[in-house]
């Protein structure tokens, strides 16, 4: 569970951890991924598990498109930036629930058979779902692609420069524009990884994003702003409290472990575990 | 400069008074129960928001946690009401200062975090108070309390016939929390605010006491925002954990300020009168057919408004001026 708080919280690790944009509707990009995954196992009988770098790669273009046609406006705002992309998001997420809503009625879906739902394998003795275990090994290939990405390509230095100082950069001919709505789709992608594995054992409903996009946050911030590795362990950080917190106490206060965690770190560590900003 | 400035907040004291006193007026002519409630909770946002917007406008604390506070007056004044039989008016000042003093208390580590990470611990707190009075089964769980009918009367705050008496607190606490922020601005703190919002490191080079300035904000924010909680709890009769401590209502009590004009003193009432009335029309004409289309507009309209205005509305007027200004 820990690996797939992780693998949700990558793509928000590189919108609001690297590119410091504040993402309201991260949680709502999930519920569409985890709708985009539904579909086409409704309609053509894809298995969500193949169908995920499909649902990755719509989620791309949709990411890049939210950038170059909403945020990128909210960014240019000279005063109280913080708070124009908080509630410009957020107003992007009420509307993309209420179009769910809409278009796919607020009723709960789910998709009854995939390859891997409902199977299990034993690892020492132990049992393990399938589809956990793909989206742990899924969780893993995406932090490390994502750790290469933006510390070994130029690309990531790009997107760091591009954060500190876009007057600069413009300066040596790189485009902000570019380079930001590469790292929204990308981030858009990650997510889109994340709700393709979600949609197997996961209902399906327009406010699914909203339980999820909390912890996200709560995940990237634990880890530290502005490192992927600390959204890494944040998320295996998350996945052990909340494990340990529904032993100790009831199962509907499982998130106030993760809730405690997160003031207790910040309290000692004001930046998070690994945080550079 | 002092001239003008003193003339200014003449100015607004005056539009204020006016506006309140016609205000007062409105239900002469307004009978419909239905406009007589969105007017109600337009006045209910309007203090919330200008509470809000104390700590978080004036002296640059982003919250989107205020639900905690909100709720705390709700609980406090509906437990010692049913339990003890205590009356609201003592309830209501009882959450009040439980909602001051847990601000401070929680100022003590909070205000040491800056930017997102504090943000996301206002969040994370109050989510920790929702999930603890959902569970906390004397104050009712998840299913809340139901306010008991004891009669109309001013004594009990508890009015049954009319919405009247409501519409008139509510007209009495936004005007408070107005005059609170006025008087604020042109205080001392309000000068440590605005100072330690702009560059805490230089105020604090300077002689502002940044940790004290920002704990009193907090108390006087948490303390208005709490009767706000009292009121809506014996306005609506029942209260449940995720209807006055959900997320949600954070960010409702920040919306106003943020579209009127964060740390303006006429944002928040710009705001609300705006963004209230907007979203409960929605509600009822496009939102009965159960498919969200209310939800699509109003957040369509949230996105539209802060694309357009980043500044907030107010600043539709004082550009109008600076232009006249020039001339």
């Amino acid at each position: 569970m820990g690996l797939l708080y992780g693998l949700i919280a990558v793509g928000l690790a590189l919108i609001f951890g690297l590119m410091d944009v504040t993402n309201f509707a991260h949680g709502e990009f999930l519920m569409i991924a985890m709708y985009l995954s539904f579909f086409l196992f409704a309609f053509f009988a894809i298995d969500p598990l193949l169908s995920a770098p499909l649902v990755a790669a719509a989620m791309f273009v949709f990411g890049a498109v939210v950038y170059l046609l909403v945020v990128r406006f909210a960014m240019r705002a000279k005063a109280n930036a913080g708070m124009v992309q908080i509630f410009t998001t957020f107003g992007l997420a009420i509307l993309m629930r209420g179009l769910a809503q809409f278009f796919f009625t607020p009723d709960y879906r789910s998709i009854p058979q995939s390859w891997a739902g409902g199977k299990t394998v034993s690892v020492a003795g132990i049992f393990l779902p399938e589809p956990q275990l793909i989206g742990a090994a899924v969780s893993i290939a995406a932090f490390a692609a994502l750790y290469f990405f933006i510390h070994r390509t130029d690309f990531g230095r790009a997107l760091e420069a591009t954060r500190e100082d876009p007057g600069a950069v413009a300066l040596v001919g790189i485009d902000k524009n570019r380079v930001f709505a590469f790292g929204w789709g990308l981030g858009a992608a990650l997510v889109g990884l994340a709700g393709a594995i979600m949609a197997v054992f996961f209902y399906i409903y327009p406010d699914v994003g909203a339980s999820f996009a909390l912890i996200a946050y709560v995940t990237v911030a634990l880890g530290g702003f502005g490192s992927v590795f600390g959204a890494f362990a944040g998320g295996i950080i998350v996945g052990l409290v909340e494990a340990t917190t529904a032993l100790v106490l009831p199962p509907s206060l499982k998130s106030v472990g993760i809730y405690a965690v997160y003031l207790l770190v910040v309290f000692i560590r004001p930046r998070g575990l690994f945080g550079s900003m | 400069m002092d001239k003008t400035f003193a003339a200014r907040r003449r100015r607004d004291l005056i539009i204020a008074a006016a506006l309140a006193g016609l205000a007062a007026l409105a239900p002469l002519f307004i009978k419909d129960v239905y406009v007589q409630n969105i007017l109600i909770l337009t006045l209910m946002y309007a203090a919330l928001s200008q509470s809000w917007n104390i700590l978080s406008g004036y002296c640059g604390q982003i919250s989107l946690g205020h639900a905690l506070y909100f709720g705390i007056g709700a609980y406090t004044t509906e437990l010692l009401f049913t339990k003890f039989g205590v009356l609201p008016w003592f309830g209501m000042l009882a959450g009040g200062v439980i909602a001051a003093v847990i601000a401070m208390g929680l100022g003590y580590p909070f205000f040491r975090l800056r930017g997102h990470y504090f943000v996301i611990a206002t969040i994370v707190i109050a989510e920790i108070g929702l999930l603890l009075f959902q569970n906390w089964e004397w104050a009712g769980a998840a299913m809340g309390i139901t306010v008991p009918v004891r009669g109309d009367s001013w004594l009990k705050f508890q009015f049954m016939r009319s919405k009247l008496p409501y519409f008139y607190f509510a007209l009495a606490l936004c005007s408070l929390a107005w005059f609170v922020t006025w008087w604020l601005e042109d205080s001392k703190w309000g000068f440590w605010w605005r100072a330690v919002k702009d560059n805490p490191d230089a105020a604090e080079s300077l002689g502002v006491v940044v940790f004290n300035s920002k704990m009193g904000a907090a108390a006087v924010s948490a303390f208005l925002v709490a009767i706000g909680g009292a009121f809506y709890a014996q306005f609506l009769a029942y209260i449940d954990p995720e209807s006055v401590m959900g997320f949600q209502f954070s960010l409702l009590m920040a919306l106003p300020a943020v579209l009127g004009g964060i740390g303006t003193l006429w944002g928040p009432v710009l705001g609300a009168a705006i963004l209230i009335p907007m979203t409960e029309l929605t509600r009822s004409y496009i939102g009965g057919s159960g498919r969200g289309v209310d939800l699509i507009v109003y957040g369509a309209l949230i996105v539209a408004i802060s694309l357009a205005l980043p500044q907030g509305l107010v600043s539709l007027f004082s550009r109008s001026k600076a232009k006249g200004a020039t001339r």
